[in-house]
């Protein structure tokens, strides 16, 4: 693989860029491998990547139904945070933040880390004592966020409108390394780089059964053929429901639209990422000018990538009082991903009833940000055939014996 | 836009007057049950990409609940019951073989 750096940019500037390369090789696939990863979004990639590179696993095949990158990871909103209120959800996320401030280094591929700060806004005494709640509980598990009083939220964010019609601004629970990223690049980047490793990136390949003897996974069918496998890692967000039958067991997800949308670009305004989860709305702006904004899933199940059309309506209300200034703003484009929401609004990362079968899911509306932190922590899964402690609390028995991660104060909302 | 006819007071409701209330004909289980009945029940859900029933209140309008059977992966409706039942009618289950011969069943 060619290296990305300022003397490659120099030279290829001398040469039309003629002599760039494929990012990536398109393999067809081979009979048999020790690991696979179905669906390559970010946490299949990842899991790819760190298994090859923290476990020196490198014959790898990552099998797509689509375009790598082309599901939730191309889809999102792209914000990373680390301030959830329970212990063992802020050690996963902050191992994925913390990797995210490297990434583009350790990856050789610019994935526009953008630690712009970024705040949730407390607009009920139920939020402001929920908030500060969680800024004690970060402080104790290392993760830096602080309470903002609504003085200091307006000089972070000056458009916000602190007195809105129905929620006066009470405070905001602020995270400094907070930001986003650019989603696309981070797919690519550990796609070059477990390509770089050896590894099949198989894509428009369906998997469409998953083989099994004596309870343990011997490979999986798919639209290129039967492919065999000695482990089996499922990394398919919304369709993981679908692919879990499959392997024979059934999970507790479901399967929902969430939408984004963005507005034609103007000049920058709000230089942070902003969420208000009562009014149910967030926002930031890219570095084209874009605003980037979000909101609430739909609350039926649903496999299209289309949401409803009052949720659009919904969020936009929700940040026009919060941000009068956007109101004529014209929205350029709108999209939808199927997001799978487990019981209590933590992932999953886990073994499952089938042996040497893996799963890792359930990041319904906010898995972009901890990317890096799952793709660890499942890679030493597979790799090891037991969790290490990033995951040893996600695994999907946790249902059946009521050990819930609830985050629905952190997560019920947002992203 | 998601359009389900109300069986209790016959209006056309389009989405914003409906709440959806998640899998329908769920057998429900409480105390002394085992710890994988109570889960299956509390969180197990089908999830199917495809024929789905499911509960839905009329929330903005009779008030009432009811069910209804949806396709997920066309957002095609097939029809709408009382939720006074424990099993979709049989006139239901034929329209929906008919529309999808490879379905398997609601069970
Ligand atoms: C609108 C929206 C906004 C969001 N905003 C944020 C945010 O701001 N911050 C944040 O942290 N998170 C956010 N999220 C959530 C985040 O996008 C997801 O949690 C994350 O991208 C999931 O990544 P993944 O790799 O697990 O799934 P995906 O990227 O969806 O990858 C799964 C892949 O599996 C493939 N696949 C499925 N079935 C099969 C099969 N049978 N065979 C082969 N391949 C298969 C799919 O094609 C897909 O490419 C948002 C999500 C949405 C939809
Ligand atoms: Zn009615």
């Amino acid at each position: 693989m060619r290296r990305y750096s300022v003397f490659a940019i120099a030279r290829e500037a001398l040469r039309y860029h003629s002599g760039w390369g494929k990012a990536w090789r398109a393999p067809e696939p081979k009979k048999q491998y020790d690991v696979i990863i179905i669906g390559a979004g970010g946490h299949g990639l990842a899991t790819a990547y760190y298994l090859g590179k923290n476990h020196g696993i490198k014959n790898v095949a990552i099998i797509e139904k689509g375009w790598l990158g082309g599901g939730n990871t191309g889809r999102n909103t792209t914000i990373i945070r680390s301030n959830y209120l329970q212990d063992s959800s802020s050690a996963i996320f902050e191992k994925a933040r913390s990797l995210y401030e490297n990434l583009s280094q350790d990856l050789n591929y610019n994935i526009m880390f953008s630690p712009r700060g970024l705040l949730m806004l407390a607009q009920t005494h139920h939020e402001v004592r929920g908030y500060k709640r969680t800024v004690h509980a970060n402080q104790l598990q290392g993760v830096a966020t602080e309470w903002l009083t609504p003085e200091q939220v307006k000089k972070v964010v000056p458009i916000i409108n602190l007195h809105g019609p129905r929620y006066p601004v009470l405070g905001g629970q602020w995270q400094a390394r907070g930001g986003t990223a650019r989603h696309d690049a981070v797919a690519w980047g550990y796609a070059r780089a477990c390509s770089d490793m050896g590894m099949d990136i198989i894509q428009n390949c369906e998997v469409t059964g998953v083989h099994q003897q004596n309870g343990v996974v011997t490979g999986v069918s798919t639209t290129k053929g039967e492919i065999g496998c000695k482990k089996l890692g499922i990394v398919v967000a919304g369709h993981s429901g679908v692919v879990a039958e499959m392997a024979g067991f059934r999970l507790p997800v479901e399967s929902m639209a969430l939408q984004a949308l963005v507005s034609e670009p103007i000049k920058p305004v709000i230089d942070i990422v902003v969420m208000a989860n009562t009014v149910h709305g967030y926002i930031s702006q890219s570095d084209k000018g874009e605003l980037v904004i979000g909101g609430g899933t739909d609350g039926f199940n649903n496999y299209t990538q289309r949401g409803s059309f009052q949720h659009i309506e919904e969020t936009l209300r929700a940040l026009v009082e919060t941000f009068p200034i956007i109101s004529r703003l014209k929205m350029l484009r709108q999209w939808g991903g199927i997001v799978d929401m487990t019981g209590d609004r933590s992932p999953i990362i886990s073994k499952t009833p089938l042996g040497n079968c893996f799963i890792n899911c359930g990041w319904g509306t906010g898995g972009f940000k901890a990317i890096p932190g799952s793709g660890w922590a499942m890679a030493e899964l597979v790799a090891k055939g037991e969790p290490g402690p990033l995951a040893s609390e996600f695994d999907m028995w946790r249902f059946k014996e009521g050990r819930f991660i609830d985050e629905s104060v952190a997560a019920g909302v947002a992203h | 836009m998601l359009i389900l006819e109300c069986p209790c007071c016959g209006v056309k409701a389009e989405e914003t007057e409906l709440a959806p209330g998640g899998e329908a004909h769920l057998k429900r289980f409480g105390p002394g049950s085992s710890d994988e009945e109570f889960e299956a029940y509390m969180f197990a859900r089908k999830n199917p990409k495809g024929v789905h029933f499911e509960r839905w209140r009329h929330a903005y309008g009779c008030g009432k609940w009811f069910l209804a059977a949806r396709c997920t992966a066309t957002l095609e409706v097939f029809g709408t019951y009382p939720a006074q039942t424990t099993e979709p009618p049989a006139e239901l289950i034929a329209k929906i073989q008919a529309k999808r011969p490879d379905w398997k069943g609601w069970k």
